[in-house]
């Protein structure tokens, strides 16, 4: 039977996030023969431990708390080893993405990365350019290093059980030549993606554009963006063409920055609902949309080519009057909370 | 410090461009080699970045090493090469995205050891976080494996020379924030997501001057064969997702804006 492979970093309490638990389903959904792999400053198997994993491995101490490419590829191919398995998955986290695939390299495996759905005769779906192509794939290559895209299984949610846990060395010599000083939100202080939002609200080029009365009104399309974005705790997404200019350094919605960016050049994000305002385009709009499962939009032209077919519900209506309105009715709404 | 900044950069086609699938037993795309095609864009980022640091450096250079047809590659180096100065090294092989990225890396690898007075230990070695063809982000980290780097970085959209000569990189990490990192110093892999700066303007001249290297470069462009690292392919297809859009016009935004707020609630 394959030895499979689940390979977790731990989040700063030693246990492991949503995406890390689905992947770990994911891997018990192979059939093989389940090792659990960990990394991290301090490791907590215990809630996993029901998973039916024969054994349980990991890394850990200070070198491995934080994400960098040496000692998490060093931690990652030590586990590998000595777990000696055939299929590894693992969540597709920035930490993993960055080092796993050269992990891979140096077991003389293969990786493939935002992989979204996986299936025990070995068949892995994934998408190609940019989400605009979808394939089917396998590989003959072992160890194979699996990358799942989050919300694409079921989070693992067994009971917890005590369980013995191996350490596994991994050098840390000469892996410390880059430090870690911390992390830093969007200059901006505004949320951009936020896997964990309900909503995700787009806001495309329309917001810069005249409007009605002739104006450019960019100080009230940033007072209502924001408002909405804070009231309802949604994610924020920009169409390219807004990040642009703001790239360009004119003064339009300077708030959207490359992060905010969805679409061919932005995420993909995964949200149960996006709302998208102001947007017009086609394919690479549409792109940043994929994986929005009800979508609905707000523009003034009815007969806009990505919203008819992709939109579950187009407003043909003036998005700066409805999101006023959803504004003040969030508003109430909360006051009356 | 001066820096050897090697580009990894690709050709895709035209984010613009319908894309299907063609038939036949190797995936490819329709009329592959007729679509117009532009470099990556995160590659085209790193490019930029990579110039502009070469330019604020005395005495750093910048080579793009591009795998592609290589007629595809000289339509899209008249362009390229009027915003960034750069010496090519071109690879004459498939742009396709269904190839096997390690593959490519072994064949960019080898391309990148291949040339002359590169100062590895002054190396810093570019490329998008992904490309817009393959869109998997996982062949850089294996070109820099191949070349024993392990100061890598993926997503960065910021690169600090500090006065000590470390580097400092931040990166695109979960829920919008960037991991800062510092670097003791080349040699270091970044691979960019869209950095900072703009996509600079043509610039006749330096295209003009770029072009006398880039002529010759494609002409002894070598061919190599990407191999497919046991990738097959059960499947490949256009999503067919068509969803009946309902239409809502001539209603107040204050029943719109109900029906929003309700729905969000569900």
């Amino acid at each position: 039977m394959a030895i499979v492979l689940f390979l977790g970093h731990t989040e700063a309490d030693g246990g492991l996030a949503k995406g890390a638990l689905e992947a770990l389903e994911a891997a018990r959904g192979l059939g093989g023969e389940l090792v659990v792999g960990l990394v991290g400053a301090s490791v907590d198997a215990a809630a996993i431990g029901g998973c039916g994993a024969a054994r349980f491995l990991a890394v850990t101490g200070a070198a491995f708390a934080v994400p960098r490419y040496a000692s998490d590829a060093a931690a990652a191919e030590a586990i590998a080893r000595a777990a000696g398995a055939e299929v590894i998955v693992a969540a597709q986290t920035s930490r993993w993405a960055r080092a796993l695939p050269g992990v891979a390299h140096r077991l003389g495996g293969a990786a493939d990365s935002h992989v979204t759905s996986l299936s025990a005769d070995g068949a892995a779906g994934r998408w190609y350019y940019r989400q605009r192509i979808e394939a089917v794939q396998r590989r003959s290559a072992k160890p194979w290093v699996v990358l799942l895209e989050g919300g694409c299984a079921p989070a693992y949610s067994g009971a917890p059980a005590a369980v013995s846990v191996e350490s596994i060395e991994a050098p840390v010599s000469g892996l410390e030549r880059t430090v870690v000083e911390g992390y830093r939100s969007a200059q901006t202080g505004e949320q951009t993606i936020n896997p964990e939002a309900k909503v995700l609200f787009v806001a495309g080029a329309g917001w810069t554009k005249k409007q009605k009365d002739g104006q450019v009104r960019t100080g009230e399309a940033e007072e209502l963006i924001l408002g909405f974005v804070r009231k309802a705790k949604a994610s924020l997404g920009s169409s390219k063409s807004l990040v642009d200019l703001s790239g360009e350094g004119h003064a339009v919605l300077p708030f959207l920055t490359h992060l905010h960016q969805v679409g061919q050049t932005g995420s993909t994000p995964r949200h149960a609902k996006g709302l998208a305002t102001c947007c017009h385009g086609e394919e690479p709009h549409v792109v940043g949309w994929r994986f929005i499962q009800e979508r609905r939009a707000v523009n003034l032209d009815g007969n806009c080519g990505w919203a008819r077919g992709k939109a579950d519900v187009l407003y043909v209506a003036d998005a700066f009057e409805v999101m006023r309105k959803v504004n003040e009715l969030l508003g109430a709404a909360a006051a009356g909370a | 410090m001066s820096y050897h900044i090697v580009v990894c950069g690709g050709i895709v086609p035209d984010p613009l461009q319908t894309l299907e699938p063609a038939p036949g037993a190797a995936p490819s795309l329709k009329n592959e080699m007729m679509l117009p095609a532009v470099l990556d864009p995160w590659a085209a980022h790193a490019l930029y970045e990579s110039a502009h640091l070469a330019k604020k450096v005395p005495g750093s250079k910048v080579w793009l090493v591009s795998l592609g047809p290589k007629a595809k590659l000289q339509q899209v180096m008249m362009t390229v090469a009027q915003r960034a100065a750069f010496e090519l090294v071109a690879v004459d092989g498939p742009s396709s995205g269904f190839t096997d990225s390690a593959a490519v890396a072994a064949v960019l690898a080898e391309a990148i050891a291949g040339i002359a007075g590169l100062d590895r230990s002054r190396l810093i070695l570019a490329g998008g976080w992904e490309s817009a063809a393959r869109a998997a982000g996982t062949t850089m980290q294996v070109v820099g494996e191949r070349l024993g780097i392990t100061e890598q970085f993926q997503g960065v959209d910021e690169l600090e020379v500090l006065r000590d000569g470390k580097l400092r990189i931040a990166e695109r990490v979960e829920g919008g924030r960037h991991q800062i990192s510092v670097c003791d110093g080349p040699p270091v892999l970044l691979g960019w997501a869209t950095g900072n700066l703009g996509e600079p303007a043509n610039n006749p001249q330096l295209g003009m001057q770029n072009m006398r290297t880039i002529m010759p470069a494609l002409q002894k462009a070598r061919s190599a064969a990407v191999g497919s690292g046991g990738l097959s392919f059960d499947s490949v297809s256009l999503p067919k997702q068509q969803r009946q859009t309902r239409i809502v016009k001539d209603v107040a935004a204050d029943a719109i804006a109900r029906e929003i707020v309700e729905w969000m609630a569900e």
